[in-house]
């Protein structure tokens, strides 16, 4: 009963007046920023650092989770409707999402985004207010070995997204592979194809591929096609979700859910990872895969909910360990210590009121999310009716602010308008854009954990093996590999059944 | 001759036109460029500076974060930038040895002006709880018996972290392995989960996991206030202080009385108490290196770096 005295001080702390007003400023400003493509969580946060300075920790600390959980959210938003990926996390989102809105369910999408999404944060909050511990410790059991399985079962999982050719997704991942190669290696400290370019010495951002790729790629592409633009049909049928489409969610929301929260305990790729997989797990399992890429329900509710999951159990290594599993829960740590708190194993017994009422601010703040979004999808879907040649410089234009400010550098920008035009170039190839940056981004931390692990075994690969985690996820990437190759096999039985009968 | 007229007077004519600005120096917002990711040590540090700069000049000061290539990039950048007092850039040591000895940036040790060095945090040796070493004297031990099968996390290659490693090994009079990460941030796991014997990093890392690990040595000069029982490497027989040094410079096109101001302003926000506390409990060591005294200090500290530079092969 501990659990729920901890809860009730939580419940205490975060709905207290002043608190419930910043988290509600905190989601507002997340969902803001989740909305308008490229302008990321980091550098917002950043930015309003010093504004918190005058506030109690506990208000600042709701406040900036608020914003972090809130642009996960909000990202999912403009992937739907325009194509265009907040976060890396929100990538899958576009697949089915946007296909969703192109057929005139751009409502429903939103919607069993919304729901999944604070389904999600709830299971994902109770099991962070249950379980945080432990599920610290089992993510510390994660050597760099083990590591690197994952990224392999990644890699693969990253082939089944596609919807088109094997071997067009095969050779996407392989130029991920090659982008994310430019940088410093961290082993040799060598800096890589940077050209001698200083800016590229820290290799090139996923802000710049991602909104290339995707956002300016798109919006080359529609204007090909003059006035007549792609974005959606006018057919706007039913702004919410129904209880077919409902029934349909639920499962994919509970596997995402699950999915999600553990893969989010890992530091590094968790919530890219959650939403990844949550879909692969959900193309795999449905009776007719071919429809996911074309507008599935289950390919936005899976995803989604997966990539929610995540962003709440990130908060997990962070409050638990003081480690951060990705650049904002570092900022979190900084505005930690510069609030006097110092974050790490010992915040839990030493401000029990600070843990819980940040965990009960991630309910509450999931809460105000929801009640605030579903109003909201009638005005997102209405934008979409504004003209082309006034949707498009405006979205251009936060891109580009967004894609600059994540590091302050112009190269930034560059970068994404030669990546808008690969892009272009790719969609004229039916070459799908996913798979890329999933290259993309595992497979720099593949290699690092590759070298790592070697290093640490003093060059003996049988550690890939010999380790329980590690063997274990190299036999499931296995089975998936026979899977994806089993159609083919398929084929050929139900050919000869065919014939039989 | 004529040429040394028209070079004197052009000086004084200049001199004379940025007078009245100097007079009320600052009497605008001072922008103070973090060459890191924000929530790092640097921009830490910076933004605790951030009140009492406003608090002693009325002025603002502006952190902005200007992050890429472990700090070249900004570094590189610093001297086009105009030279006024009013870009102020956070500049760190060995960093600024070590990376042009690397050969990787466009920028060269002496091109940077250095006008202030206000903290640092030392170099220290962290096991997790559940470590069998206990004492460094454990460690000395185990790494002379096991070598190379001893490794020690750090952040980044050729990097402070890297050196002290170096440094490490030869006072051990062992070889272990160093293993590099992307940043302190990544290596956390690695060294809880006890995939590593050891972490090479600072004591601000020890102190956020403060319970869960232990610190076997530190580099300071004296023994640290919040780990009091942690001998320092200089009772264990080394001859190592150092750690991660920050401070502050200024384009080189700075006039020597602003750049002597902007020590001033520096050197008096680490007088103030509050702000001496929060540094103190977020693990910084305050040290008070004014305009003055930076050339020696460079000096002392820049011989100390490449001695352990030529050990990792990466000077002659």
């Amino acid at each position: 009963m501990e659990l729920l005295s901890n809860l009730q001080l939580g419940f205490g702390v975060a709905l207290a007046g002043t608190n419930i007003l910043y988290c509600f400023i905190g989601v507002l400003l997340g969902t803001l920023i989740g909305v308008l493509p490229g302008i990321g969580p980091v550098a917002t946060i950043a930015m309003l650092l010093p504004a918190t300075f005058v506030l109690p920790p506990v208000s600042a600390l709701i406040m900036l989770a608020g914003i972090y959980y809130g642009a996960s959210y909000g990202g999912s938003t403009t992937a739907i409707l325009v194509n265009l990926p907040g976060e890396v996390s929100s990538v899958v989102t576009c697949l089915d999402g946007h296909q969703m809105a192109k057929q005139g369910h751009a409502g429903k999408a939103l919607g069993v985004a919304a729901l999944g999404s604070f389904f999600a944060g709830t299971v994902a909050t109770l099991l962070v207010a249950a379980f945080a511990p432990p599920l610290a410790e089992l993510a510390l059991k994660f050597g760099p070995a083990d590591y690197f399985s994952l990224m392999v079962l990644g890699l693969l999982a990253a082939v089944v997204l596609a919807h088109g050719s094997l071997i067009k997704a095969v050779a996407m991942i392989i130029l991920g592979l090659l982008v994310g190669l430019i940088g410093t290696d961290v082993n040799s400290g060598v800096a890589r194809y940077n050209f001698g370019l200083p800016e590229l010495i820290d290799g090139v951002g996923i802000g710049p591929i991602a909104m290339g790729v995707f956002g300016f790629g798109e919006i080359i592409r529609n204007l090909e096609h003059g006035q007549k633009r792609e974005v959606v049909s006018s057919r706007v049928t039913g702004l919410l979700p129904n209880w077919e489409d409902i029934k349909q969610s639920t499962w994919p929301t509970i596997r995402g859910t699950l999915l999600g929260s553990f893969l989010g305990i890992l530091p590094g790729g968790g919530p890219i990872l959650g939403s990844f997989s949550a879909y692969t797990l959900e193309k795999k399992l449905a009776k007719d895969p071919s429809r996911f890429g074309k507008g599935a329900i289950e390919g936005v509710a899976a995803p989604e909910s997966a990539n929610n999951a995540a962003a709440q159990t990130s908060f997990i290594p962070l409050l638990t360990l003081g480690i951060p599993s990705n650049p904002v829960m570092a900022l979190m740590i900084g505005a930690m210590i510069i609030h006097g708190i110092q974050p790490g194993p010992q915040i839990m017994t030493a401000k029990p009121d600070l843990f819980w009422g940040m965990i009960a601010s991630m309910w509450v703040g999931n809460f105000l999310l929801v009640v605030l979004n579903l109003p909201l999808i009638g005005m997102w879907v209405k934008l979409l009716s504004l003209e082309y040649r006034f949707l498009y410089p405006a979205i251009l234009l936060f891109c580009c602010i967004g894609v600059y400010s994540i590091n302050n550098a112009w190269m930034d920008v560059l970068l994404a308008a030669g990546f808008g035009f690969i892009g272009y170039l790719f969609g004229k190839l039916d070459c799908e854009a996913a798979p890329l940056l999933l290259g993309f981004v595992l497979g720099p931390m593949m290699e690092e954990n590759l070298r790592r692990a070697l290093l640490l075994s003093r060059g003996d690969p049988a550690v890939f093996v010999t380790r329980p985690i590690s063997a274990t996820l190299l036999v499931i990437s296995v089975i998936l590999l026979v899977i994806v190759l089993l159609p083919a096999i398929r084929q050929k039985r139900e050919e000869a059944f065919v014939e039989e009968g | 001759m004529q040429r040394r007229e028209f070079l004197v007077a052009g000086g004084a004519l200049a001199a004379s036109l940025s007078l009245p600005a100097r007079a009320a120096y600052p009497d605008r917002p001072v922008r103070l460029y973090i060459p890191f990711p924000p929530g790092g040590e640097s921009d830490i540090g910076a933004r605790l500076q951030q009140g009492v700069f406003k608090k002693i000049t009325g002025q603002d000061m502006v952190v902005e974060s200007k992050p890429g290539a472990g700090g070249a990039l900004a570094w590189s950048q610093l001297n086009s930038m105009p030279g006024d007092g009013y870009s102020v850039m956070g500049t760190n040591l060995p960093h600024l040895v070590l990376q042009p000895l690397e050969g990787n940036v466009q920028y060269k040790t002496d091109d940077i002006v250095n006008v202030h060095f206000y903290q640092y945090t030392p170099d220290a040796i962290i096991v997790r709880n559940e470590s069998p070493f206990k004492t460094y004297q454990d460690l000395v031990k185990g790494a002379k018996e096991q070598q190379d099968r001893i490794t020690f996390a750090g952040s980044g290659t050729n990097s402070a972290n890297h050196l002290a490693h170096t440094r490490l090994n030869k006072l051990m009079g062992a070889k272990t392995t160093y293993v590099p990460f992307k940043g302190t941030g990544d290596l956390v796991a690695s060294l809880l989960g006890g995939h590593v014997s050891a972490a090479m990093s600072y004591n601000t890392l020890a102190l956020a996991q403060k319970g869960k690990v232990r610190v076997l040595a530190v580099a300071s000069e004296k023994r640290l206030a919040l780990f009091p029982d942690v001998p320092t490497f200089k009772e264990l027989g080394g001859d190592w202080v150092d750690g991660a040094y920050r401070g502050c410079g200024v384009p080189k096109s700075t006039p020597e009385d602003i750049r002597k101001r902007v020590s001033d302003v520096f050197s008096s926000i680490n007088k103030d108490p509050d702000f001496r506390q929060k540094m103190a409990e977020g693990g910084f060591e305050l040290i008070d290196v004014t305009y003055d005294k930076i050339p020696a200090f460079l000096a002392e500290r820049k011989q100390a770096y490449i001695e352990a530079a030529k050990l990792m092969g990466l000077a002659k």
